[in-house]
């Protein structure tokens, strides 16, 4: 059996004096996709932050087997790849050097990249269907295309762990599921494992393998979508009143006013 | 599910899973590929065709952003020009053809009959050409720190100065002028030159910004040290103010140094400048590519696998000591740093690979040529070129602004 693509042992973090997350534990399996909910201020974006390495968390973090310390960033960087909640977008950048960008780990810290950072980044781009926009400046596309360029720069990066903060939150109904969607096939293509977080419920359960409802630093429930997104949790976490119907692919949580 | 062994996350450096190409079925995982029908959008573009392409293929793919030859020959061209036109033009007219050859008789191997007097080669080689020489140098030093500190701070208002600088030479520059001039022209029985003055006060501002921003801890954004910047140079142009008004005889000494001029005192200031702006062009276009990375934040290019606040101190120390020397050697002048940068960003491209060796040749190009208005203007007399930069630079960076095609953000 390989180790976890994640492994958290009780992981805490504390932010400036405040405990955001008090001791959490999670592993998920090599190309698993597992996604963290819960309400505002639960933690779901410090956990993914503490995951991407970007908030120090000795001892609590393994990536594959290996503690996050012991990595060095350029090889974290070829292992764990993350799309931000709302990525910047620098001005006059076009998509093709934006997804360049993704091959940092394997350009020698000041050299220059090779022909086959350039393949890598020509072969996702027509992957994304974004060959025709590789010229196009990154700030003049839609929502939906950005949010493929944020992927395919993620892909780029050659990472097998994909940590995606809020990935649909700016888009519409339509382009959410087309970029979930997106996701699922490049997870099946390439053995990839997701660690993301949603504010949708049901978008969150169809999409993931199980879910894990944080709450005030922890883990208040964990496991398939079912077992999750139940009224009796959400009611008592969210302080939500909602009706969870069953759908085809995972629990349906509908909100209804409260009498 | 067939489950990749985990020390995959270990495969040397280009072999990563995106550079794969899976769109050759050969190559996808067994157990896979009867999923791959159904792959929706992505499914036919990834089609066998695209692992093959050659990413230098004629007219299929995109480069990425770099510098362009022609850019780059307009870049030496501008400087080619403002070397001819710099030794020629003064209050002896030299004819431009002669210089040239005079210039290339420079170069070892090469012996060209220029016709110019064994007088007119003395102006053109111990007198003009080092004030040429070292006006492309100072100007070339500003614009790339100039170019570096807005890629840096992710500030399009940074300018070389911004960190305590100007203040802090103005105000060493000043204690020498007025306190100095009292003691005989020494302090504290060293005598100080007004260059080395101006060389300490700015990285000693620099210095003091620095420990002042940092001491909240080395995860502050960078607008901390901006702001220490703002404290500094406030509470030193204070001091200045007050050294001033007590010593209202110095003012005119203080401020012909404050509005910049170059010194024309042969290759002596040449000689002093060229080790640092060696240094700093060095370290500053090495990082060229990683201040594009840097663009999206530190942040992402910690997950991208820099250190950006590492990369960011050591720049900011390159383009410091570079601004310094240019400082020491020329007073302060304005607006090079800020403008060539942009100049080069709305003409050019906006990538680092471009901004930073263009600024430098364009902002090199562009200070030896205000230098010969500065001298020929008003002659005799000389013009601070303080003033002719921004006179001349001010119209026409709102002309570019205004005709550009792309837009700052």
């Amino acid at each position: 059996m390989s180790a976890s693509a994640v492994e958290l042992r009780g992981l805490r973090v504390e932010l400036g004096g405040t405990p955001i997350l008090a001791g959490v534990d999670l592993a998920v399996a090599v190309g698993e996709w597992v996604t963290v909910i819960g309400p505002n201020g639960a933690g779901k974006s410090t956990l993914l932050r503490a995951v991407g390495g970007l908030l120090p968390a000795p001892g609590a973090v393994s990536l594959f087997g290996t503690p996050i310390n012991s990595l060095r960033r350029r090889d974290r960087a070829r292992v764990v790849a993350t799309v931000a909640q709302s990525p910047v977008v620098p001005a006059g950048m076009s998509v093709f050097d934006y997804v360049l960008l993704g091959r940092t780990p394997y350009i020698p810290a000041l050299g220059r990249e090779s022909a086959a950072d350039l393949a890598a980044v020509n072969e996702v781009l027509e992957r994304l269907d974004l060959g025709a926009f590789g010229r196009r400046e990154l700030a003049t596309l839609s929502g939906g295309e950005r949010q493929r360029v944020f992927l395919a720069r993620a892909l780029a990066q050659g990472a097998t762990l994909l940590l995606l903060d809020e990935p649909t939150s700016a888009l519409d109904i339509g382009h959410q599921q087309e970029v979930l969607e997106l996701v699922d096939q490049l997870r099946r293509q390439h053995e990839l494992t997701v660690l993301a977080t949603m504010h949708d419920l049901s978008i969150a359960g169809e999409y993931a393998d199980r879910l894990v409802l944080l709450a005030e630093g922890r883990v208040a429930a964990a496991g398939p979508p079912q077992e999750v997104l139940t009224e009796a949790l959400l009611a008592r976490h969210y302080r939500a009143n909602v009706r969870v119907i069953p759908g085809d692919h995972g629990p349906l949580v509908v909100p209804v006013r409260p009498r | 599910m067939t489950v990749r062994p985990a020390d995959n996350a270990h495969r040397p450096a280009g072999t990563p899973d995106a550079s794969r190409p899976s769109g050759v079925p050969d190559t996808d995982p067994p157990g896979l590929a009867e999923e791959r029908p159904d792959l929706g959008p992505s499914g036919p573009g990834a089609s066998g065709v695209v692992g093959e392409r050659s990413p230098a293929g004629p007219g299929a793919t995109v480069r990425p952003a770099g510098l362009r030859t022609r850019w780059l020959l307009a870049g030496l061209g501008a400087v080619l020009i403002a070397l001819v036109a710099g030794v020629s033009l003064g209050p002896v007219s030299l004819p431009p053809g002669s210089v040239a050859a005079e210039l290339l008789n420079l170069l070892p191997g090469v012996h060209l009959h220029s016709g110019l007097s064994e007088r007119e080669i003395a102006i053109v080689t111990e007198l003009r050409l080092p004030r040429v020489v070292l006006g492309l140098l100072v100007g070339a030093l500003l614009a790339l720190a100039g170019g570096c500190y807005q890629g840096v701070f992710r500030n399009p208002l940074a300018d070389p100065y911004l960190l305590g600088v100007a203040a802090g030479a103005g105000l060493a520059v000043t204690a020498v002028i007025a306190l100095g001039a009292g003691a005989g022209g020494s302090l504290t029985g060293m005598p100080l030159t007004i260059p080395l003055a101006a060389f300490v006060g700015s990285l000693g501002a620099v210095v003091m910004t620095y420990l002042l921003g940092a001491a909240g801890g080395r995860d502050r954004s960078p607008a901390t040290l901006i702001l220490a910047g703002v404290a500094v140079s406030a509470f030193l142009a204070a001091g200045q103010t007050y050294l001033l008004q007590r010593h209202s005889d110095s003012i005119q000494q203080v401020y012909s140094w404050l509005l910049g001029r170059l010194a024309t005192a042969g290759w002596h200031d040449v000689r002093l400048v060229l080790p640092y702006f060696a240094l700093t062009a060095v370290v500053v276009l090495l990082h060229r590519r990683e201040l594009d990375v840097l663009s999206v934040g530190d942040d992402e290019a910690t997950s991208l696998g820099l250190h950006p606040q590492r990369s960011r101190y050591l720049l900011i120390a390159a383009a410091s000591l570079g601004t310094a020397a240019a400082v020491s050697a020329s007073g302060l002048i304005g607006f090079v740093g800020i403008i060539v940068p942009h100049t080069v960003r709305l003409l050019a491209g906006s990538s680092y690979r471009v901004i930073l060796p263009l600024s430098m040749l364009f902002g090199g190009a562009f200070l030896a040529l205000t230098d010969v208005v500065a001298r020929t203007a008003a002659a005799p007399a000389e013009i601070p070129i303080g003033v002719v930069t921004a006179l001349l630079g001010g119209p026409f960076f709102v002309l570019v602004l205004r005709t550009a095609r792309r837009v700052l953000t």
